[in-house]
């Protein structure tokens, strides 16, 4: 899987979890969103890891760490730039 | 408290500028129907609510809507891009371009700021999710977005209204 595709599909776990949330909010008894929700948070913690191992650190944390010597959260794109899911 | 996430949430990568169509897209941005008030609407209205239901999903929506802000303020960031004076006179991005240069500020296609009076909050829960439906509803209709992202962003307004419609209010009161 490409970085973008990569990046893609942990976006669209985000989307459906965003999307249980939401569901949960006026339902929040429902075993089956729940059940879900767990689910859902479990496979994008392991895309998470995959992205995390050839990637370095995942975008969405600020991630300044001794062996980069760096603040990587500064390093582009930033998402309202062009080619962000590809950078 | 808020958190940030370094990505959008839908992609937009526009590869030609065009100072016309952001004209007209900002008012998704920064007019009567937009995202910014969209999210100061539910945002404002969640302190007054009486049932923990309300205060979660006013919560969780308005947030959501600072992401479609972002959408938006991204899609008129990359269609106002590398623009020559003359791309800035003759597509009559010259009006705007003239107070704000090339940053993202909220207004409505039309030019006017925008005003807090597109929101109301009355600290009764009928009357703010009411005010909630029909501004919600607003967004479904025809707007002139990016091939690609009209759809989306449709459907991300679309979806906030039913739950309300179906199940919140009557389910709540």
């Amino acid at each position: 899987m490409s970085k973008a595709e990569l990046k893609k599909k942990i976006f669209s776990y985000d989307f459906a979890i965003h999307e249980l949330v939401l569901f949960l909010d006026t339902h929040p008894t429902n075993k089956k969103a729940m059940a879900l929700l767990e689910e859902y948070r479990k496979r994008r913690a392991e895309l998470v890891t995959a992205y995390e191992e050839r990637y370095g650190a995942f975008i969405i944390k600020p991630c300044d760490t001794p062996a980069t010597g760096c603040w990587k959260w500064l390093e582009g794109p930033w998402p309202w730039e062009n080619n962000f899911m590809e950078g | 408290m808020w958190q940030y996430e370094k990505k959008l949430q839908y992609p937009i990568n526009i590869k030609n500028p065009n100072p016309k169509y952001a004209q007209i897209i900002i008012s998704q941005y920064g007019g009567p129907d937009g995202e910014l008030g969209a999210s100061m609407r539910y945002l404002t209205q969640r302190y007054s609510q009486p049932f923990n239901e309300v205060k979660g999903i006013l919560t969780d929506i308005g947030t959501e809507e600072l992401a479609h802000l972002e959408m938006v303020c991204a899609m008129v960031h990359q269609l106002t891009r590398n623009l020559t004076e003359k791309d800035i006179k003759e597509s009559g991005f010259d009006k705007y371009f003239v107070d704000h240069t090339n940053a993202v500020y909220p207004v409505a296609a039309a030019g006017i700021p925008w005003r807090a009076e597109y929101i109301q909050a009355k600290g009764d829960v009928l009357a703010d999710l009411h005010e909630d439906l029909a501004a919600d509803a607003t967004t479904t209709k025809e707007q002139p977005t990016h091939s690609g992202t009209r759809k989306p962003l449709v459907s991300l307004a679309f979806r906030h209204f039913e739950p309300f419609r179906k199940n919140g209010i009557p389910a709540t009161i």
